[in-house]
């Protein structure tokens, strides 16, 4: 059995690592991919690169602007029908794989446990795909009657030249429902973050706003960037029950459309996934003048803090009571299942490369089991969400970027929907130091001398297995067998892969009873690979820069 | 088999040419296969007498995968069997995906068997190299020999020399080579010299300098080529002339393509009659 290593005193530099990774890629390679890694200094300022094209022929963790668009922010929202148009592996492939729940009330629309598709032909290629997006939109209207269609765009959709956007109109004007297009096509961005942009952009347009439903709560709030992965959301929906916060939208897990059309009548917004849903909240406080703040519901003590925040801002003496009741209520449950297992996951270490938020929000939790988490990246996050918005002016736009469509958004001319109360109490907030309209990112947060890595590869993961032999790995699906064939137990945290939930305190109760059941056993490490005793093959190979 | 292709820039004559060369060989006893590669599916209108084409994506469309060899091939002048690719309307669709469908239909439905005998394939493609579609023909191996409608204005010229990058880049993994220069005279200044030199410095020949007549234009009307409808006129001969270097060509190149400083200078020294 390898010998563990010791990191109480403190992390080692991973400098001499870095150096030993990109010794392996040729020059130019390596001179890029060195901009992605950093050893972290939270006391210092540092630059990583971050939302930049994947180097062909590295093996990345990546998905395309399609799946960020269409699987990420609009697939969990239930009572619409989210219609592909493209070639059926596109759709197939992204039906219901992130394990977004959701909760329909009796008789209420739940089109995502269908996967629809215009299952695009060779002949839809040569001689366009519009008629038959068309038939498909009224198929679709015609058998289960939802309140919206969105189209989706993959790749061959923006090669031929089909237009969705006037497809959308004219069948919105036969059909008389709300009907919208997203040009997503996969190629369109560096990562999977591109669709969501596009996505934020399509439903600010055509959704937020359609609904100025009256005031029906004292307090209105919406939760953005929770995605009710293995049931999240329900978690956070009953907690705000409890408090008496009126959670009108979430975008997008267990969300309608109906919701998000009255979403702008709320006080406040939370960010829980900063990367993928940050444009909506800045539209609407640009359009409605409705503030936004960084949420974290990942971890007991960050779950205290962002209720706390929410109680500060509403600034309500019974509220508030109400907020402090349920902390120390649901605390003193953690703080028990937390001490019987802590003792058993002291020291380990942890590393964790996944999302554009999750690497950043689940070392929350493994600090409370006493864990490091050694090296954490993100998979299609930009510099902020590394650095803190603070560095927001400073990131270079690319070409890439300003392929992404930019909306100007203009104050709503109808005084009763734009908040001045709100601008007033932000102002007012603000004075005694409550952050707005803030993120201070992953790094600042981290460990000295832990590894910070963009966009990681799969020869680096190998590498940084062999260097620090972590005790639990978390990424996505592909990576997780070749992580467990090297001995480390992988968690799954895009789809939690059996679990979840995994947020505030319930969840942070799920989350350490999964990490004792991982963690206690040594099934990973006594398999040994046949190849480990006899080589199949013996090659050598150079490359050269 | 030869196996050739036809490119140049649009409305250079490359439809006129092709058939009227065709008409040529089937005089000299040639079984011909023409393959129109271009949407608006003119190509083979004078070799049959009008439009009277169905396309193969059409018949594709219309009769799902049940398509017969007859079904897409039509018997025109002196038997040569003529096809249609067809496409989309313009601005629909992909038309380079089109051309590429139908070639491999031809080849499924075996348009190729060695029943027909075929001494030649033409394949006639639209316009430029404009996408990877409308290099179909010159990739694997579907032709082998190029000839290029070219004309001594500049933006023929031009157009040329960026085919000959198209067929350079194919050349290097495959079996296409450039056959030579058709110039179809546009009655520009030092014409034939400056497309002999044009030819010289790709590493080719002009094959033949086919003279601008009239009756080109009559013929047309008449839905007929030069060879059918004046088989005594002038024109005729030179078109006979043409079909005649190309069944005896042997010289087959990979080009290499001019820089535009190059092409300019060629201009510069021909194009202005001292």
């Amino acid at each position: 059995m390898v010998k563990k290593k010791d990191y109480s005193a403190g992390l080692p530099d991973p400098t001499p690592l870095i150096e030993d990774i990109i010794s392996k890629y040729p020059s130019k390679i390596a001179k890029k991919r060195k901009k992605g890694m950093v050893a972290n200094d939270p006391e210092v300022d540092q630059e990583v690169q971050a939302n930049v094209r994947t180097i062909p022929g590295i093996i990345t963790q990546r998905g395309c602007t399609y799946a960020g668009c269409k699987g990420v922010v609009l697939g969990p929202t239930r009572d619409i029908i989210n219609l592909v148009h493209g070639p059926i592996g596109c759709s197939f492939y992204a039906w219901l794989t992130r394990r977004n729940q959701t909760r329909p009330a009796e008789g209420e629309d739940n089109f995502i446990t269908y996967s629809f598709s215009t299952d695009m032909q060779d002949e839809n290629i040569v001689f366009g795909g519009e008629v038959k997006l068309k038939e498909a939109i009224r198929e679709a209207h015609a058998l289960f009657n939802p309140k919206a269609i969105g189209i989706f765009s993959t790749c061959p959709v923006g090669l031929i030249g089909d237009d969705v956007h006037s497809v959308s109109r004219d069948m919105q004007a036969e059909l008389g429902i709300n009907i919208f297009g997203f040009s997503c096509e996969g190629y369109r961005g560096v990562s999977q973050s591109a669709g969501h942009h596009i996505a934020n952009n399509g439903v600010f347009k055509n959704v937020v706003g359609l609904n100025d439903r009256p005031r029906e709560s004292k307090f209105q709030m919406n939760l953005l960037g929770e995605y009710n992965i293995g049931g999240d959301a329900f978690e956070l929906e009953a907690l705000f029950e409890e408090i008496g916060i009126e959670l009108i939208s979430t975008f997008s897990g267990n969300s309608t459309i109906k919701s998000m059309e009255y979403s702008h009548t709320v006080d406040l917004n939370i960010v829980m996934c900063h990367r993928s849903i940050n444009y909506i909240a800045e539209m609407m406080e640009e359009k409605y003048g409705i503030p936004w703040i960084k949420a974290n519901f990942i971890g007991a003590d960050a779950t205290a803090k962002t209720l706390r925040k929410v109680g500060e801002f509403f600034d309500d003496a019974d509220l508030t009571a109400k907020i402090e009741e349920v902390i120390a209520r649901e605390s003193a449950k953690v703080q028990v299942v937390m001490d019987a297992i802590k003792p058993k996951t002291e020291g380990k270490l942890a590393m964790m490369f996944v999302g554009g938020s999750r690497a950043h929000h689940y070392q929350e939790l493994f600090k409370e089991l006493g864990m490091t988490t050694v090296s954490a990246g993100y998979e299609f996050a930009h510099r902020d969400d590394y650095e803190g918005r603070k560095v927001i002016p400073n990131i270079k736009i690319d070409a890439d970027t300003r392929n992404i469509e930019d909306l100007t958004i203009e104050k709503t001319d109808n005084p009763e929907l734009w908040r001045d109360d709100l601008v007033t109490k932000k102002a007012a907030l603000e004075e005694k130091g409550y952050a707005f309209s803030d993120y201070e990112g992953m790094m600042p947060e981290m460990a000295k001398n832990s590894l910070v890595i963009d966009d990681v590869s799969h020869h680096e993961t190998e590498k940084l297995i062999e260097f620090y032999k972590p005790d639990i790995f978390c990424a996505g699906i592909k990576e997780k067998y070749v992580v467990q064939k090297s001995g480390i137990p992988l968690k799954q945290l895009h789809s939690y892969d059996y679990g979840g939930p995994y947020t505030a305190f319930g969840g942070a109760i799920n989350f350490f009873k999964e990490m004792e059941r991982m963690l206690v056993t040594d099934v990973w490490k006594m398999v040994d690979s046949p190849w480990k005793s006899e080589p199949e093959i013996v090659g050598s190979m150079t490359i050269n820069a | 088999m030869r196996k050739i292709a036809i490119y140049g820039k649009g409305g250079i004559g490359k439809s006129t040419t092709t058939q009227n060369t065709v008409a040529g060989l089937v005089e000299l006893g040639k079984n011909i296969l023409v393959v129109g590669c271009d949407p608006k599916a003119d190509s083979t209108r004078l070799l049959l007498g009008g439009l009277a084409q169905k396309t193969v994506l059409d018949t594709l469309r219309e009769e799902g995968e049940d398509v017969e060899l007859d079904d897409v091939v039509k018997p025109g002048y002196g038997g040569v069997r003529c096809v249609e690719s067809g496409g989309p309307e313009p601005g629909v669709g992909c038309a380079g995906r089109g051309i590429i469908t139908s070639i491999n239909l031809l080849e499924q439905l075996g348009a190729w068997d060695d029943k027909f005998k075929t001494d030649y394939t033409f394949y006639d493609v639209l316009g430029d190299v404009v996408c990877g579609g409308f290099a179909m023909p010159i990739r694997d191996g579907k032709a082998e020999e190029i000839y290029i409608v070219v004309s001594g204005e500049m933006m023929a010229m031009y157009a040329a020399n960026n085919i000959c990058k198209g067929i350079q880049k194919y050349a290097q993994a495959g079996t296409v080579r450039l056959g030579g220069l058709i110039c179809n005279s546009r009655k520009v200044d030092n014409e034939r010299e400056m497309i002999e030199e044009l030819a010289r410095q790709l590493g080719s020949q002009m094959i033949h300098f086919v003279p601008r007549d009239n009756m080109v234009q009559h013929a047309e009307i008449n839905r007929k080529t030069v060879i059918e409808h004046a088989p005594e006129h002038a024109q005729a001969d030179e078109y006979r002339t043409l079909s005649k270097a190309i069944d005896a060509n042997e010289m087959f190149i990979i080009p290499t393509p001019l820089e535009i400083e190059e092409l300019e200078k060629l201009l510069m020294d021909f194009g202005i009659m001292n």
